[in-house]
């Protein structure tokens, strides 16, 4: 078996009296879909949350590659390569798509601390060749974010993370909200990451979502992790005895 | 062609300057051709910078998400504390920059409580209004000191230009909007700005220092209604413990006026200059029209709103242009 990407063991998690996660373990494979599933309080937040930089393990031990990585701040995550994209949407509605895609992360043409002067052209040019990679067909990339439709907008999303060359991919219930199109057109995109060498760790709560699209499900329920199975070795009566 | 509408519709501080043009005509007419005068312009410039780079600074904050009611206060305390400092025999430019220390540290602790307690910037900047006013009077311990008189007027109050037309706040108040607005389309931490107050869990989620920024954003906004306080005091040549009452409320609608919105993450520095102008604009152009300068409050008001109603039904208009995305 090759080195997993990512590797997570022993992971507890708690909050002010509740124990979120207990002593999760589990192993991605790269260029693998994972879909991750469970019920509201689960943990498969908590978990996602932790990989993701925004909340910190009470214990355990998370590896990148095979090297122990500390994912303390949203910006290390990003820095090792995992991205994520959230239901709600990481996207600022009252900005253009180009200054969207490189929030934090804009090409400067000069510098002083960190504050610098933005290379808008290399911004544009390299918004539209990221939004075009997706097969997204967008007008411009100065036009508002908030004018996108939600599929749209997630695509746009994914553009940001395979731009920045991530090699794991965090989809926090992006079909939330998403009329039946669109959430079919963001289940190719998950489909799609796969062509690309991408790990897709993919959240849903909907079960047919995570079948169409992901080689391993893993199931969580009360913080621990209860199934672990291909996909094509498990069906949905069997998840949803589990669960 | 469509497309190019719907760009100018969006601009939030299209309605404002569309007023503005309007409002100089108006004014030019009923005042029968007084009001675009050399005199007068010289006045209206002579003044405008003071609330201009208020503005400046309170609509950078608003477009960071938040917002500033300390800054009429800020204005008095930045231009007395020097005072204080002069008449204990400071030259001017280390008492200036104490000032300005003041001013940036009461902009941090505006920035620090708001963000760290997570409470409505509302609620802080109020009560910094008191404390800074306060703390004005008392350290001008009633009396405000004297000023002596070699200041440095040439940089900052003399007249300066064809036929002496503006002065020296001025070239201050341009070259000042001039860098703001830059840093705010140019450089990252713009970027940073309307993105913090444009959605702030994104922001987060994207790796930027938002509390850091927000804090600047207040540091700022100080430090402006400070200067600016600063250039009053030298225009007058006393500092007034009761200048720029008021005025935090006035700066906030000039924002408006200009299309900041109080939800943060939509404005522009132009606008609020242009917001500015037209409170100045109005103000004089009252009394020029002999209008009784009573109505000068409600003209404001009513700008106040019909410019955001105005933007909100611009905005609508825009989007409801299609054009292919």
């Amino acid at each position: 078996m090759t080195q997993p990407i990512i590797s997570v063991r022993n992971l507890h998690k708690w909050y002010s009296g509740v124990h979120a996660l207990k002593g999760v373990s589990l192993d991605f494979q790269p260029n693998e879909a994972v879909g991750l599933i469970g019920d509201n309080g689960a943990g498969k937040s908590t978990l996602i949350n932790i990989l993701s930089g925004v909340q910190q393990a009470s214990d355990g031990e998370i590896s990148m590659e095979g090297r122990r990585a500390k994912i303390s701040t949203p910006r290390a995550a990003m820095d090792l390569g995992i991205e994520t994209i959230y239901q709600y949407n990481s996207m600022v509605p009252t900005m253009s798509i180009s200054r969207n895609l490189f929030i934090g992360r804009e090409p400067l043409r000069a510098s002083f601390f960190g504050i610098g002067i933005m290379d808008h052209k290399k911004m544009a040019a390299e918004s539209v060749q990221a939004i075009a990679n997706v097969d997204l067909h967008l007008r411009s990339p100065d036009a508002l974010v908030g004018e996108l439709s939600g599929g749209q907008r997630q695509g746009v999303a994914i553009a940001r993370a395979m731009h920045f060359k991530s090699k794991v991919m965090i989809l926090d219930e992006p079909t939330n909200h998403l009329a039946v199109k669109e959430t079919q057109k963001v289940i190719e995109f998950v489909r799609g990451l796969k062509d690309l060498g991408i790990t897709a760790i993919f959240i849903s709560h909907n079960i047919h979502h995570v079948f169409e699209c992901c080689d391993r499900i893993v199931a969580m329920a009360r913080g621990e992790v209860v199934l672990d199975k291909r996909t094509v070795d498990t069906n949905m009566d069997e998840i949803m005895d589990v669960l | 062609m469509k497309r190019l509408l719907k760009i100018y519709l969006e601009k939030p501080e299209l309605a404002a300057l569309v007023l503005l043009v309007v409002l100089v005509i108006l004014f030019q007419i009923t005042s029968d051709g007084v009001f675009l005068s050399a005199n007068n312009l010289r006045g209206i410039l002579g003044i405008l910078p003071e609330i201009g780079l208020m503005v400046i600074g309170v609509t950078i904050l608003m477009i960071a998400g938040e917002f500033d009611l300390s800054v009429g206060s800020v204005f008095a305390l930045m231009p007395m504390t020097m005072a204080v400092l002069l008449a204990d025999g400071i030259p001017f430019f280390p008492a200036c920059m104490a000032g300005l220390l003041v001013c940036a540290a009461i902009g941090f602790v505006n920035g620090y409580l708001t963000v760290k307690f997570n409470i409505p910037s509302f609620i802080t900047t109020l009560g910094m209004l008191f404390i800074a006013r306060s703390l004005t009077i008392v350290i001008s311990g009633g009396f405000p000191p004297l000023l002596p008189n070699d200041l440095p007027n040439w940089l900052f109050t003399v007249f300066v230009g064809p036929g002496d037309l503006f002065r020296m706040s001025f070239v201050w108040f341009v070259v000042i909007a001039v860098l703001a607005s830059l840093m705010m389309s140019r450089t990252n931490f713009g970027n940073w700005i309307k993105a913090t107050g444009g959605f702030l869990p994104a922001a987060q989620a994207m790796g930027i220092p938002t509390a850091r920024v927000k804090i600047a954003a207040f540091m700022l906004c100080s430090m402006l209604a400070g200067f600016a306080g600063m250039i009053q005091v030298l225009r007058l040549g006393s500092p007034l413990p009761s200048i720029g009452e008021g005025w935090e409320l006035q700066a906030v609608a000039a924002a408006v006026i200009g299309g900041a919105a109080l939800s943060g993450g939509i404005g522009a520095v132009l606008g609020g200059v242009i917001g500015a102008i037209l409170i100045r604009v109005i103000d004089n152009g009252l009394v020029l029209s002999q209008v009784d300068a009573n109505w000068f409050k409600f003209a404001i008001g009513f700008l106040t709103i019909f410019a955001v109603v105005a933007n909100a039904w611009l905005g609508k208009r825009a989007k409801a242009i299609k054009v292919e995305t």
